[in-house]
């Protein structure tokens, strides 16, 4: 069992700022992420792009935000859950929350913090018509252990970076490596595209397209694919490539997911907050901060989820330390004391008299 | 205003809205689709406009002149699913004087 004092759901920019406002208050803090690195949206959808109202930042990519963030916490050594969905909550007696997630880790905490953005990112299955039936017996949307491929026949869907780096890793395990997509243009870093291209001139992968893969064939585990080719005169054929690993990767989309069933209010996919007061949710002691909450006059900036992070924690502060005094101080004055030892302070004034 | 468009548009249950979009405030079908809330938040425009998801995806049924397809937008659509030859992502189609009357209907989720 994990224990500590805010349980944050959602390691993006609100929930690791939480840990720094946390920290000032001497809260510890646990980031559960169904993502397998911290930075939410930013780092799986956009680490490349800028951000122009980051405030003191006239320009800043998402993925260096997420950096920067990270450095300005550690000292408050936050936990880390990743790769792991937070599924179930459970109130105890005393009002902490044991929050489980789809593997069966649990977190003890009196506080929770929901900073889930638009939800968990869950994959984008493609629409065939019998892939359900094949799900963990040859059809993986993600892959986890590459080892699992060793030695297999593997094909792999899809047009962006992951299809083309995990064709490339795979060559290295698998014994055949078939990369299927819709087009002949592939997007991604072009150095992938030029190694795909490489790889395929030596015969290591497979490359079919235009096309896409329409069917699973197999008796209770995989063992081919229809694949559906267009020629460019637009005659299509159907054909079979038989393998014992179909690996569809077609990017992620977020879901509120198993957090919509919470007994959270809930309007327009977010979660209802109290916003006059504390963005403490309709359960006591459950907070909801960031892209993930609502309320009139809602904004979805990454800017307004650390002002609501920083108010929120005030307000755990309160609620885990009842009537115990505390005045607000500017980080110049208090200076920061690290969970891990170190300290940050302002430096002295010098006073020297001029002769 | 006379620099608002009219722009119909056919939801995901195929309901029909007849809506008025202004030209001067930089905005795409998508974010026009929003702003109406003629699709549930969190179900369009999931990464903000960049082509780097295909929530907004629609079919264009009018015979509009459509700005050109750029090369993300492009490759976006060729990864996306339920894809026909009139789709567009809403988030490149700016809300222009060219686009009044435009008829577009809204593609499944996901």
């Amino acid at each position: 069992m994990i224990k500590t004092d805010i349980l944050i759901i959602g390691a993006g920019p609100t929930g690791l700022f939480t840990v720094f406002e946390a920290g000032l208050l001497k809260l510890k803090c646990h980031l559960i992420d169904a993502l397998p690195q911290p930075g939410g949206q930013c780092s799986e959808i956009y680490p490349k792009k800028p951000i122009y109202d980051i405030p003191a930042f006239p320009e800043i990519l998402a993925g260096d935000l997420t950096e920067r963030l990270l450095e300005q916490c550690k000292q408050f050594k936050p936990g880390f859950t990743l790769g792991e969905r937070a599924e179930t909550i459970d109130k105890q007696e005393d009002g902490s929350f044991i929050v489980t997630t789809n593997k069966g880790t649990k977190h003890h905490a009196p506080i929770v913090a929901i900073a889930g953005g638009l939800g968990s990112f869950e994959p984008r299955k493609p629409l065939i018509h019998n892939i359900h039936l094949f799900e963990d017996k040859g059809v993986e949307y993600f892959i986890k252990d590459p080892e699992l491929y060793r030695n297999k026949r593997v094909v792999i869907s899809g047009g962006g970076d992951s299809a083309l780096d995990w064709s490339i890793f795979l060559t290295d395990v698998a014994s055949e490596v078939t990369l299927i997509h819709r087009r002949n243009e592939f997007r991604g870093a072009l150095d992938s595209v030029d190694k795909v291209q490489e790889l395929k001139n030596k015969g290591k992968i497979n490359l079919i397209t235009p096309a896409e893969v329409i069917g699973i064939v197999g008796d209770y585990e995989v063992s081919a694919v229809v694949v559906k080719q267009s020629d460019n005169i637009h005659i299509d054929k159907e054909f079979e490539v038989e393998c014992d690993h179909f690996i569809p990767l077609f990017g992620l989309s977020p879901k509120l997911g198993p957090i919509a069933n919470w007994g959270l209010e809930i309007e327009k996919n977010a979660i209802k907050v109290n916003n006059a007061l504390d963005y403490q949710t309709n359960i006591p002691g459950i907070f909801a901060i960031g892209d993930v909450n609502t309320y009139p006059g809602k904004l979805k900036l990454i800017l307004c989820g650390f002002h609501e992070a920083t108010l929120m924690c005030h307000a755990a502060y309160q609620i885990i330390n009842p009537g115990k005094k505390y005045v607000l101080k500017y980080t110049t004055v208090s200076g920061i004391d690290g969970f891990d030892g170190t300290r940050k302070e302002a430096p002295k004034a010098t006073v020297k008299s001029i002769k | 205003m006379e620099q608002d468009i009219t722009i119909k548009i056919i939801d995901r249950d195929g309901v029909s809205h007849e809506v008025l979009a202004p030209t001067d405030m930089a905005m795409n079908l998508m974010e026009v689709v929003r702003s109406y809330e003629l699709a549930p938040e969190g179900t369009i425009g999931v990464c903000g406009g960049m082509a780097m998801c295909a929530s907004c995806q629609c079919y264009v049924l009018s015979d509009h002149q459509l700005p050109e397809m750029q090369d993300d937008e492009e490759a976006m659509l060729s990864e996306a699913f339920y894809v026909k030859d009139n789709s567009r992502l809403g988030c490149q189609i700016q809300m222009t004087l060219d686009m009044n009357g435009l008829e577009v209907e809204l593609a499944p989720e996901n």
